[in-house]
C-alpha cells in the first residue's frame, strides 16, 4: 500500500537529511582509511589540480544557472555537488577517440567530468544558450547534454538510464578490439529502477563475454522530488551488482580523494581483467534537480568543494588568497564567455532537416 | 531458387565478408538454432543474447556509436514495442548531435500475419516504423529483393529497419541471386544446417556476388492502365496474383522501401491509371498508406483521379485471432482485395 501524503512529506524531509546523513556516515567511515590527513597518498600537485578543476566546474555551473535565471536560456540541468566524483573520473579517463580509449556514456550531470578532461567552458555555455556554434548539438538540446566524439563522449540522452545499455555496445567493441579501453557510465540513483540498468548488469556479466564497463551510480538520494528512501528497498544500489558476480562497491563521492583512489583502483582492474565494476557514489545535489525545481542552493546538503577546500587549507596545501583569486578569475572568465556567446548566431530555422540522414541525404518526404 | 530465409542468410554472409559486419545478434540468432526462421544459420559473427529486446537494441546503438557495423534482430516485431524510445534515440542520434555521430546499424524483425501466429506473432510494424524519423525502412516481398535490400541496409551509414514478412520467408524466388547455384537441392545441402547435432557443421557458401537495391526505389511488378495498387511485403504477391489473373488492367507497384519512398513511381502510375489502392496489413487507423493517400489527394493528382484513393489494411482491432476465420477477417486476403478492386473500378467520375 502506498504511504499517505503526510507520511510521504515526512519521508521526503527525512530523505534530505538521509542523503546528508549517508554522506556523513560515508565520510566518517570511509574517508579515514584513505587518509583525511594523508590525502590517500595523492601528491599535493594532484590535489591542487583536482581542487582547481572542481572550482572551475562549480563556477561554470553556477554561471549556467545564472544564464538561465536571467532569461538567456530556456532550461538548466547540471552537476553542482558532483564535482568530487566527476572531476576525478574525468582526470582518470583515457581521453581520445576509438576503442583503445575510454568511452564515456554520461548523464546530464557531466560538467565536472568534462571540465577535468579539458572541455572549453565556452562550449558548455554555447550548449545552454542553444547557439549554432554549440559543438555538442548545434543548438538542438539541453544544457549538460554533451557530445564530443573526439573524446569518445557519446551523446547524452534525456531519457533516464538508456546510457547503461548503450555502453554494452561500446564495451563489446572494446573487448573485441583489445587494448585497455573501457566504457564508463554515469547515472543517477532514481534511474536504476529502469530496466536498462538491470540490462547493463546482466549483459556486462554474461559468462559468455564479460565486458570492461565501469558502471557508476551517483546516488544523491533523489529522483526529481521523490526520495530514494521511499522507493528503494535495497540498502545499497551496489548490492545489486553482487548478484551478478560483479565487483561492487559504495564510496563517498563527496570526497574527491576517496573517489580518485577508488576510481583508479577500479579502472585498473577493469583495464586488466576486462570485467565490469559497479560503483555507487554518494553525492550531493546542491541546486536541485534542474531549473524546473528552481535551481536554488540547498544549504542542508554537504558541499564537497567547500569541504575539500577546508581540508586543503588546513593542511596548507592551498592558500586562501589563491583560492579567492581562483574563484574571481574563473567567474570573470565565464562572464566574459557568456557575453561573447550572446553575440553568436542561433541555428537557422531552415536547418531543421539537416543531419536527419548522413551527408544530408534528403529525408523530407515532400521532396521524395 | 533460394527462399527468402536463405537469401537473407546469404546477404548476411556476403556482408560479413565484404562490409565489415562485426556482430549479428539477437535471441536465438547464433548457433545452434540460427534464428527461429533459420535466417542466420552458419554465419561467423552471430551470437545469442539474453532475452532482452531493450538490451539488444541498446547494444546495437552502442556498437554503432563505436563505429561498428552490426545487424541486430528482434525475434518477432510483436516484442519490439518496449524498445520504441530506443528506436527514437537511434533515429535522432545523428540529428541531435548535428552530425557528430551516425549509427550504421541494421535492425531485422519478422512482421505480419500469415502463419497462424495469433495475438503475439502476427503484428505489423510498418506504420510504427515510418513514424520514427532518422530511420530508413525497407520490406521485401521476394528473395532477391530481400538479398538486395539487406545489403543496401547494412551498407547504409544510417539506421535501417529491415522488416521481414514472416509468411514469405519460406517462399522461393523466381530469380537467381547472382552467384546462387541453380539447383535448389545443392543450395540447401550447402547452406541449410542439418537436423540434430550441428556442432561440427559448417556451411559451404556459394560464390555469391554483390547485388544491391537502392533504398527508396520501388518496382513496377505488373503493368496496367485501369488501377494502381501499391503494396509491399506479404500482401504484395497476393495483389500481384490478382492483377495477373484479372480481367482488368492493374498496375502493381512493390514499394520495397517505405521510407524514403519512391513517390515518382507512384505519381507516374496514378497519373496514368487515375485510380489507386494501397494494400498492407498494418492496422488501418493512422496507417502508413494513409500518408500516401493523403499525398495523392494533396498533389495535382487530385485533379486527375477518377476515384478517391482506397486504403485496404488490417482492421483496427487489438489483435489477430488464431482461428483462420478471425485472421482472414482481420488482415487483407485475396477475397477482400478483389472486392475492393471491383468497388473502386465501379466509381464513375
Amino acid at each position: 500500500m502506498e504511504k499517505s501524503s503526510n507520511t510521504r512529506k515526512k519521508s521526503s524531509a527525512k530523505a534530505v537529511a538521509g542523503a546528508a546523513i549517508r554522506n556523513k556516515k560515508a565520510v566518517s567511515k570511509k574517508s579515514k582509511p584513505v587518509g583525511s590527513d594523508k590525502f590517500g597518498g595523492l601528491s599535493f600537485s594532484l590535489l591542487r589540480n583536482m581542487h582547481d578543476l572542481m572550482v572551475k566546474s562549480r563556477v561554470l555551473e553556477e554561471r549556467l544557472i545564472k544564464i538561465y535565471k536571467t532569461g538567456d536560456a530556456f532550461f538548466w540541468i547540471g552537476a553542482p555537488g558532483e564535482e568530487a566524483f566527476g572531476v576525478p573520473l574525468g582526470m582518470l579517463a583515457k581521453k581520445g577517440q576509438g576503442p583503445l580509449n575510454d568511452y564515456l556514456h554520461l548523464h546530464y550531470r557531466g560538467t565536472p567530468v568534462l571540465v577535468a578532461m579539458g572541455m572549453d567552458p565556452k562550449d558548455s555555455i554555447r550548449l545552454i544558450m542553444n547557439r549554432k556554434t554549440d559543438p555538442s548539438t548545434g543548438g538542438r538540446n539541453f544544457s549538460n547534454h554533451y557530445c564530443f566524439p573526439e573524446w569518445n563522449v557519446t551523446p547524452v540522452c534525456s531519457p533516464i538510464e538508456v546510457q547503461y545499455g548503450f555502453a554494452v555496445g561500446t564495451g563489446l567493441s572494446q573487448k573485441r578490439h583489445g587494448g585497455e579501453g573501457i566504457s564508463i557510465i554515469t547515472g543517477g540513483d532514481a534511474g536504476t529502477a529502469e530496466g536498462d540498468f538491470a540490462s547493463c548488469l546482466i549483459w556486462a556479466s554474461r559468462p559468455a563475454n564479460p565486458l570492461p564497463l565501469l558502471i557508476t551510480v551517483q546516488n544523491n538520494g533523489w529522483g526529481i522530488s521523490t526520495s530514494y528512501d521511499g522507493q528503494h528497498g535495497e540498502e545499497k544500489i551496489s548490492d545489486r551488482g553482487k548478484a551478478y558476480g560483479i565487483k561492487s562497491l559504495t564510496i563517498n563521492g563527496n570526497d574527491p580523494v576517496e573517489s580518485y583512489v577508488k576510481l583508479k583502483e577500479s579502472m585498473a582492474y577493469i583495464r586488466k581483467e576486462r570485467k565490469p565494476v559497479l560503483m555507487e557514489a554518494y553525492v550531493s545535489r546542491l541546486y536541485g534537480h534542474s531549473s524546473a525545481s528552481g535551481a536554488n542552493l540547498d544549504t542542508k546538503q554537504p558541499d564537497p568543494l567547500k569541504d575539500f577546500e577546508k581540508r586543503l587549507l588546513k593542511a596548507d596545501i592551498i592558500k586562501k588568497k589563491d583560492v579567492e583569486e581562483l574563484y574571481k578569475s574563473e567567474e570573470a572568465k565565464c562572464m566574459k564567455i557568456f557575453r561573447e556567446v550572446q553575440k553568436e548566431l542561433p541555428p537557422e530555422a531552415s536547418s531543421i532537416w539537416d543531419f536527419t540522414y548522413v551527408n544530408n541525404e534528403n529525408a523530407d518526404w515532400r521532396n521524395f | 531458387m533460394a527462399n527468402m530465409a536463405q537469401a537473407i542468410r546469404m546477404a548476411l554472409h556476403f556482408a560479413e565478408e565484404n562490409y565489415n559486419v562485426t556482430d549479428i545478434f539477437g535471441q536465438d540468432v547464433g548457433a545452434p538454432l540460427g534464428g527461429v526462421f533459420t535466417a542466420t544459420q552458419g554465419l561467423k559473427t552471430t551470437w545469442n543474447t539474453p532475452l532482452d529486446e531493450r538490451g539488444i537494441v541498446s547494444a546495437a546503438i552502442g556498437l554503432g556509436l563505436a563505429g561498428d557495423r552490426c545487424v541486430a534482430e528482434i525475434q518477432f516485431c510483436d516484442y519490439i514495442f518496449n524498445t520504441i524510445d530506443l528506436l527514437k534515440m537511434a533515429g535522432n542520434t545523428h540529428w541531435k548531435t548535428s552530425g557528430k555521430y551516425n549509427l550504421p546499424i541494421t535492425l531485422m524483425t519478422p512482421v505480419g500475419a500469415g502463419i497462424r501466429g495469433s495475438v503475439y506473432h502476427s503484428h505489423s510494424f510498418d506504420g510504427w516504423a515510418t513514424r520514427i524519423p532518422g530511420w530508413k525502412v525497407v520490406m521485401p516481398s521476394n528473395p532477391i529483393d530481400a538479398y538486395g535490400l539487406l545489403l543496401s541496409a547494412i551498407d547504409d551509414p544510417n539506421p535501417v529497419m529491415f522488416l521481414k514478412p514472416k509468411a514469405l520467408l519460406r517462399v522461393k524466388g523466381e530469380e537467381l541471386i547472382p552467384g546462387e547455384p541453380g539447383d535448389e537441392k545443392s543450395l540447401k545441402a550447402a547452406i541449410d544446417a542439418p537436423l540434430g547435432d550441428r556442432s561440427k557443421w559448417k556451411p559451404k557458401w556459394p560464390k555469391i556476388k554483390e547485388h544491391k537495391i537502392t533504398i527508396g526505389k520501388a518496382k513496377v511488378v505488373n503493368e496496367g492502365s485501369d488501377l494502381t495498387i501499391v503494396s509491399y511485403g506479404r500482401t504484395l504477391p497476393i495483389c500481384h496474383k490478382i492483377a495477373k489473373n484479372s480481367e482488368h488492367s492493374i498496375e502493381v507497384i512493390d514499394l520495397r522501401s517505405l521510407y524514403p519512398y519512391d513517390w515518382e513511381t507512384i505519381y507516374n502510375s496514378v497519373l496514368k491509371t487515375k485510380r489507386v489502392m494501397f494494400v498492407n496489413e498494418e492496422t488501418e487507423v493512422t496507417n502508413f498508406a494513409e500518408h500516401l493517400s493523403y499525398r495523392v489527394t494533396n498533389s495535382d493528382l487530385f485533379y486527375h483521379i477518377h476515384a478517391a484513393p482506397k486504403v485496404v489494411a488490417g482492421k483496427n482491432v487489438p489483435g489477430i485471432g488464431l482461428h483462420p476465420n478471425l485472421e482472414e477477417a482481420t488482415v487483407p486476403y485475396e477475397g477482400e482485395i478483389k472486392n475492393e478492386i471491383e468497388r473502386i473500378l465501379e466509381i464513375i467520375p
